[in-house]
């Protein structure tokens, strides 16, 4: 199984909004929430001094100084990016990680995983943590588990943390298919790949942030008139139209 | 990445295990039955074994060990799975005989040595695959691993000329690794700037952890040695792990020289296993700023 | 191997029950999902109002929060010294009885020895009506400390405020500029907001000291030095005058600018000139004729003078054409450069009169007068803390809210869209009530909006009338109390002593005090016999908080998923500018604990006291529990805590009889209700007759209350007549000049008090606060998620500073401020105010608190400046000690710390290092909720 398939029929994942994403954890929780309820992610220390525990999402915040004009803050989300040549599977010595044919998402199969740790050194993206009280490999699971749930209403199938994202920042679906949602925004929003040298082929996209910081425009606010001349009554006359 | 202990231990104690065994494979030398070659060959599967076992109980989930060995078509460790327990294996036979002087033909012998040779091949394979880190992603890792094995078995199995040309090889392993190593990341040209993709933008530094407690990956993929520690542990893995045996190597040869030889020689290698990991930084780390 | 067959439709859950959250006052809809009786996961309601279907990171973790350790478990009696932590586990009755034992005698003899003061709680129409029926005037809620400048500064101005009680019409706005917020009570609709705005491009502007989180994805940062919004407001406003970039109709006809201001020397110099019907009067641009304000047809002129009287329009533009507010020369004094500025107020002008917007519906005036469309200029604008939380905010938010109103952007299309029951006028509100009589109630409510000095809280010896002195000369616009000066007053008895401080869901040992060790030893100070200076504490809580070790009797409340609650019109309901809305919560799961409702209690004790709402004629409780109260309480004829369902068959809304049926109709409704506003009214509401039609039917008003918004403030130049010796009520002369700038009656600037002093005493840095989104002040810090993504804060310095001090990673601070000092670890942060120093809000922790390990981070590294905060201004050389507080309102002025900064290199962990304090409950060792197991799930 750890043999990558050549062709998946979809490729489902997310795109990114680096240009939206106010840095809130609210993905963070819910995908924690989620994958506790379905499969367990356990914690460590809950209460203690150094509390430690499997997530599948985490937001980092980074500062940007550019050359010229004011430093910024761009908050970045990281998760697993269901990459088409991931590295994570084939080092698997169990079959345990493997990639979906169906829709390319690459999970493990918690059953035969014996926790050995490879496939997370193999991920350049750091999307995968060994939950300590299991002893077995977690990454996200791209919500499989809700994307195709008939338990779920229709408009719930979409993964926890996109559900939750309050600024919508999150967006989901086939990158396969150039004409879906996600294909588009990638396209009109210049959406890139971490680390493309290393060809891992991700399929979840950044869309970058938007440029920002204006530079300073020369002011379409003219005086009406020289103030200091006209006193306020010449003002008053020119602002109300009597002159 | 962590260094941890157990691990550098048991991979250094393995692989002068499974070198050990790839000499006595060869019939280099055939201990005398009874006792000696109860030692000799105990010595080897004991290294190989306790090893092999000990990167067992490093697994989260041990129960499903077995699963390791099915996907020999693309993982490196699944091949070091078969390889290793083939080498215990195919040798078994050849030590039987010798302990019990049967007399047996060393075919095998050669086999189980090859298999050796493969074993630790897969194991630095483990390492030297990984685009990842990029100070293992190099031939010198291979050759390192390979560098102590032939040194550790032809120490352990008393051969002082093999000995000083495998520590001779070792030490332009070390060397090789030490210097390339240090610019490999470098090389790599990652940077938390194409991590992020925001390097486009300007220098893009750590505002903030995504969460102030470490987790798995910090744990396990970022470990950050100090300078000051570096220097005198990289001499001591030159000089216990191949200078001083090689010096050694030149006095007449004794039991008891070639136990100091050994004893001086692990040293060295746990040294450089130590430095192995513990000085490999992971791509990962680049999310948090630190490697 | 082929891959694994998964389960890709696993069962959720048994069963969904639809509440509210509690993790934060934002109110979102919630389903909780329960798997064998327990709670096993929560997500947002897609159908609720407030969120739509999204959480934020407290939200979604709510299930470690009524799992947490840190739960009190029992009614719990002090038995040792105060904070020794020596309680006994009590049974309710015994701890109601030794409340009624305190509180009655108070009442039979002096109602006002008992403050009741209650911190984040959503239920002050009911805890205020309370404190009415036992008669004390010392009731109030959190909001003194909170932001009472953004809800005065607004109510006075527009009618309404920002907070979470109007929000911009995010569906065509173009451009959004934000002033001083990092997260605010609407957190998740600020957020699916700026969602709106960036996915249709448009503009977002942030104007903060500092870039993080909303200010992040701001297009455009303004990083402004604190405590000078106003100044840079004003003088956007100078340019918009000078450009004439000011919408002349919308100042005509919505707002008092064409009314004229009294030019007469004498005691009415300043007021709004009336006619002999005491009414406002305009000149008509048509006859130049005094004609009524709200005549229909009526042209008002902006620029008429009348005998000598000119128009507020006339004023304004006087004051702000001045040189005082030119960009040139404000820029230094902001830190942001006068092209900048001029920048900044050429976009909102582009915006606003370039690219106006209208909508095809029509609609009628109060004054008759039909329009066809309603026109749009879609500039919006919201601010919180930032320019609240100085003593200078109160002007501050007006000044903004002036700048909305030449901008024309006010409830119309594209602007800023209050949320009913706002807009609501100041006449509107009722004035505080505050006198007392033994064992009778309050004659009115306590808390509300003073018109002029005669309705302040003063005795006839002109003393408070109050123990947090609100609605003195001091701040007489108090109109949410001063929750931060009730311990410093009630301890140094000034105005009074009293007997029993009752408190409810304030960690006022802790995070919400200035000044936290002084608090803390003022909670347990003896008198010269040996007796508690403040002699009786109860405390409501939910967990172990810092405050429990501090009380003499704790009340332990159930958590938010365990109880009903209300949140009504009555008080801060769950509107949206399109519809008035309200909910509850109900107990999903049951406590496992020996603890109750906190608001069933209070009806409990307000039984046993014999508070006569709380009993019928024959002596008995009229409520059996809170949720009684929320169906059958009638507040007025018709009207009570909850507007769906109303009337005996449910099929009322707004108005109508108690309802037995109502929570059921609530919680079968997703548990809120919403009552849409016509079409006609959406927008315009002050002015629509549609609007306040509905708000009428809808019990928000007993008739239409149509008015003018105030950009000259009638009820604030009483105050400075006052204050310039006319009148009969007369301020103490050490108060006179800071009334007289205070009480400006068009919006104005002044350094923040002590600002200049401390720059000159060698305290040249701004230090602020910034609330995480992922963490609620003290609560957050028990949930094994959140603790885990936020478990210690830094200090985070500018490059300057950072460069300047040498400092590197896992540097220490020494930071002082005039009242103390700090040690404290430091980051970098480059995109920050070059002279503001910065940290997370109420991230440290007291060791023993919150069933936290005594090593834990947040009580270790993390750390609170709430210990560099004085209640009080150092003394200036007239022996006085005003209370850091806006002299308007009271708010505190958490905002106005200016520090020192020292690197003194690495340390173990932060300073002050508190001894631990005494556990309630015992440490937390594994999650309580433990995830499913394979085998659970088989
Ligand atoms: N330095 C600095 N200090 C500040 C601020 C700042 O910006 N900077 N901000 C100020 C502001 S605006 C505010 S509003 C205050 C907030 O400060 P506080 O009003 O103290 O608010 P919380 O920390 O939320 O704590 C309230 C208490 O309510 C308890 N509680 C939680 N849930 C329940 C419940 O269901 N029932 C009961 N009975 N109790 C419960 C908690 O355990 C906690 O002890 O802090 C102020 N302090
Ligand atoms: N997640 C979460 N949400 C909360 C709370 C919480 O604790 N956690 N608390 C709730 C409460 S009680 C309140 S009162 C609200 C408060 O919500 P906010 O008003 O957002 O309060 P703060 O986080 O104190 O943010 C104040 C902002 O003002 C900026 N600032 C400070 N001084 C100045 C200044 O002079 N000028 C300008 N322009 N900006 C300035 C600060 O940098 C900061 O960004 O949040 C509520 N929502
Ligand atoms: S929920 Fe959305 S906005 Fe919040 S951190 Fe995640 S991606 Fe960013
Ligand atoms: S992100 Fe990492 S875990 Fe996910 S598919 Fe790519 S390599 Fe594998
Ligand atoms: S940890 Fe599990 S999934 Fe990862 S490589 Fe090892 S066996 Fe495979
Ligand atoms: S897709 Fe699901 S598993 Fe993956 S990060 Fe989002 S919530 Fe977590
Ligand atoms: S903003 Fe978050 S914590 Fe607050 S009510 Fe909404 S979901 Fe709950
Ligand atoms: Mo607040």
């Amino acid at each position: 199984m750890t043999q990558l398939p050549s062709h998946t029929d979809k490729k489902l994942g997310l795109a990114i909004d680096l240009d939206t994403c106010v840095g809130c954890q609210a993905c963070v929780t819910a995908c924690k929430g989620w994958n506790d309820q379905s499969h367990g992610l356990s914690d460590q220390d809950p209460y203690g001094a150094e509390p430690s525990g499997a997530f599948l999402n985490r937001v980092h915040s980074y500062q940007v100084e550019p050359e010229a004009g004011a430093a910024q803050i761009i908050n970045f989300p990281r998760s697993c990016l269901h990459c088409e040549d991931a590295p994570c599977v084939p080092v698997c010595p169990t079959g345990a990680s493997y990639k979906r044919v169906e829709d390319g998402i690459v999970l493990v199969n918690e059953d035969a995983c014996i926790g050995c740790g490879l496939c997370a050194w193999a991920c350049p993206y750091g999307a995968r943590e060994l939950d300590q009280a299991a002893g077995v490999m977690k990454k996200c699971t791209l919500c499989v588990d809700r994307i195709y749930n008939e338990n779920l209403p229709e408009e719930d199938r979409e993964p926890a943390c996109v559900r939750t994202c309050p600024t919508g920042a999150r967006h989901f679906g086939d990158f396969a298919d150039p004409d879906s949602a996600v294909s588009r925004l990638v396209a009109a929003r210049g959406g890139y790949d971490l680390m493309p040298d290393l060809k891992t082929r991700p399929t979840n996209k950044y869309l970058p942030p938007r440029k920002k910081d204006r530079p300073q425009e020369a002011s379409v606010l003219a005086p009406l008139l020289d103030i200091k001349a006209t006193g306020l009554a010449g003002w008053l006359d020119k602002v109300l139209g009597k002159i | 990445m962590h260094p941890a202990p157990s691990v550098i231990l048991f991979t250094v104690l393995s692989g002068m295990g499974f070198g050990l065994l790839a000499f006595l494979g060869l019939g280099w030398p055939v201990p005398a039955p009874g006792w000696m070659a109860f030692l000799h060959w105990g010595l080897g599967y004991g290294l190989a074994v306790g090893g092999l076992a000990a990167s067992t109980f490093h697994l989260g989930n041990p129960k499903n060990a077995l699963k390791a060995f099915s996907q020999w078509q693309t993982s490196w460790l699944s091949r070091e799975a078969w390889t290793s327990v083939a080498t215990l294996v195919i040798l078994a036979p050849v030590a039987l005989s010798d302990w019990l002087g049967l007399g047996w033909p060393r075919g095998l012998g050669l086999v189980g040595a090859v298999l050796a040779v493969l074993t630790v091949g897969t194991t630095s394979m483990i390492y030297g695959q990984l685009k990842t880190v990029p100070r293992w992603h190099s031939p010198t890792t291979p050759l390192l691993f390979l560098g102590f094995m032939a040194a550790g078995g032809a120490i352990l199995s008393g051969n002082a000329l093999p000995a000083l040309l495998a520590c001779l090889v070792l030490a332009a392993a070390l060397i090789a690794a030490f210097h390339f190593g240090d610019t490999a990341f470098a090389r790599a040209a990652q940077t938390t700037g194409s991590a992020t993709g925001l390097g486009r933008i300007g220098k893009v530094t750590v505002f903030e952890q995504p969460h102030t407690s470490p987790n798995y990956l910090m744990r396990e993929m970022i470990h950050v040695v100090g300078r000051k520690h570096v220097r005198p542990l990289r001499l001591i893995a030159l000089g216990a792990g191949a200078a001083l045996p090689i010096l050694l190597l030149l006095l007449p040869a004794s039991p008891v020289l070639f136990a100091l030889i050994a004893a001086i020689h692990l040293i060295g290698a746990a040294a450089a296993r130590w430095l192995f990991f513990a000085q490999a930084e992971h791509v990962v780390g680049l999310y948090y700023g630190r490697r | 191997m082929n891959a694994p067959v998964i389960n890709t439709s696993p069962a959720v859950s048994d069963e969904i029950r639809k509440t509210t959250c509690y993790m934060c006052a934002c109110r979102c809809g919630i389903n909780v999902h329960l798997t064998s009786g327990k709670v096993s996961y929560i997500e947002g309601n897609r159908d609720h109002p407030v969120n739509k279907g999204v959480l934020c990171a407290k939200g979604a973790s709510g299930i470690m929060q009524v799992t947490a350790p840190s739960r009190l478990r029992n009614p719990l009696k002090r038995v040792g010294p105060r904070g020794s932590g020596a309680f006994e586990e009590i049974s309710w009755d015994e701890a109601l009885d030794l409340a009624v034992s305190w509180m009655k005698p108070l009442r039979e003899t002096a109602p006002e020895k008992l403050a009741f003061f209650t911190g984040r709680d959503q239920s002050q129409s009911f805890t205020g009506w309370w404190a009415q029926a036992f008669g004390t005037p010392n009731y109030a809620a959190h909001g003194g400390f909170c932001s009472v400048n953004m809800a005065a500064g607004g109510i006075y101005t527009i009618g309404g405020a920002f907070w979470e009680f109007g929000q911009p019409d995010w569906e065509r706005t173009k451009l959004f500029v934000l002033f001083g917020v990092a997260e605010d009570h609407d957190s998740n609709p600020i957020k699916i907001g700026l969602g709106k705005l960036k996915e249709r491009g448009a503009r977002v502007i942030g104007v903060n000291p500092i870039r993080t989180g909303y200010n992040a994805i701001a297009d455009d940062w303004y990083g402004i030095t604190p405590g000078t919004d106003g100044l840079l407001i004003l003088s956007l406003i100078h340019c918009l005058l000078q450009a004439g970039k000011v919408d002349l109709d919308y100042l005509a006809r919505w707002t008092n600018a064409p009314l004229l201001v009294n030019g007469a020397e004498g005691p009415e110099k300043g007021l709004i000139l009336k006619n002999a019907e005491s009414q406002p009067f305009v000149i008509d641009r048509r006859t130049g004729q005094p004609a009524p304000w709200d005549g229909k047809g009526v042209e008002p002129d902006l620029g008429a003078t009348w005998q000598g009287h000119r128009t507020v329009f006339q004023h304004m533009a006087e004051r702000y054409l001045s040189d005082t507010y030119a960009p040139e020369t404000v820029a230094a004094r902001c830190g942001i450069p006068a092209p900048r500025i001029r920048a900044l107020a050429a976009e909102l002008a582009d915006v606003a009169f370039n690219q106006a917007i209208e909508i095809t519906q029509s609609w009628t005036d109060f004054r008759g007068d039909h329009h066809e469309t309603m026109p749009g200029r879609p500039v919006s604008f919201h601010a919180m803390r930032g320019i609240s939380a100085h003593s200078n905010g109160f002007q501050t938010a007006r000044a903004l809210h002036l700048l909305q109103i030449v901008l024309g952007t006010v409830e119309t299309p594209g602007g800023y869209r209050l949320k009913p029951p706002y807009p609501k006028p100041v006449e509107a509100h009722p004035t505080p009530h505050f006198v007392t009589a033994p064992g009778k109630p309050l004659s009115g409510p306590h808390l509300g909006y003073v018109r002029g000095p005669e309705q302040l809280a003063l005795k006839e010896d002109g003393t408070p009338a109050r123990i947090d002195k609100a609605f003195t000369w001091e701040n007489p616009f108090s109109a949410h109390g001063l929750m931060h000066m009730l311990i410093p007053n009630a301890h140094a008895g000034d105005p009074y002593r009293i007997d029993t401080l009752f408190l409810y869901m304030a960690n006022m040992a802790w995070n919400s005090s200035m000044n936290t060790a002084k608090v803390m030893e003022m909670l347990t100070d003896k008198d010269a016999s040996g007796a508690y200076v403040i002699p009786r504490i109860i405390y409501s809580d939910a967990y172990a908080s810092e405050m429990v070790a501090y009380a003499d009797l704790i009340l332990p409340d159930t958590t938010y998923l365990e109880r009903h609650d209300c949140i009504s019109l009555l008080d801060r309901p769950i509107s949206e500018p399109d519809a008035a809305g309200d909910s509850i919560r109900w107990p999903v799961t049951e406590p496992d604990r020996n603890v109750r409702g906190f608001q069933s209690v209070l009806l409990d004790l307000g039984a046993r006291l014999g508070l006569a709402p709380m009993v019928k004629e024959d002596g008995s409780p009229r409520y059996k529990d809170y949720a009684d109260y929320i169906q059958n309480h009638i507040r007025r004829p018709g009207v009570g805590p909850l507007i769906g369902f109303r009337g005996a068959d449910g099929s009322k809304e707004g108005r109508g009889e108690a309802n037995p049926d109502q929570i059921a109709a609530y919680i079968a409704n997703g548990g809120f209700y919403q009552a849409h506003v016509p079409a006609e009214g959406l927008f315009y509401k002050p002015w629509n007759i549609a609007y306040q039609d509905w708000a009428v039917k809808t019990s928000f008003f007993e008739s239409p209350q149509p008015y003018l918004f105030s950009i000259w403030s009638e009820p604030m130049r009483k105050f400075q007549l006052a204050a310039e010796g006319h009148g009969a009520i007369q301020p103490p002369d050490h108060l006179r000049a800071r009334l007289r700038q205070a009480m400006d009656p068009l919006p104005t600037w002044y350094p923040p008090f002590g600002d200049e002093e401390a720059a000159g005493w060698g305290y040249p840095v701004h230090a602020l606060t910034q609330r995480p989104m992922d963490m609620y002040h003290s609560w957050g810090s028990q949930n094994a998620w959140l603790r885990q993504i936020r478990g210690k804060n830094f200090l985070y310095v500018p490059t300057r500073i950072w460069q300047a001090n040498g400092f590197k990673d896992g540097d220490y601070a020494r930071v002082s401020s005039p009242n103390g000092g700090i040690t404290v670890p430091v980051a970098h942060m480059a995109a920050l105010n070059e002279n503001t120093v910065w940290t997370w809000n109420a991230i440290g922790k007291r060791k023993g608190a919150w069933a936290l390990d005594d090593r834990a981070p947040e009580a270790n590294e993390g750390f609170l400046l709430n210990h560099l905060i004085s209640e009080l201004l150092p003394e200036k050389g007239d022996g006085l000690r005003y209370s850091n507080s806006d002299p308007v309102t009271g708010q505190a002025a958490w905002f106005d710390l200016r520090v020192r900064i020292e690197n003194v290199g690495p340390k173990p962990h932060a300073e002050p290092d508190f001894p631990p304090i005494p556990r309630v409950v015992p440490k937390g060792k594994a999650r309580a909720n433990k995830a499913r197991t394979e085998k659970d799930r088989a």
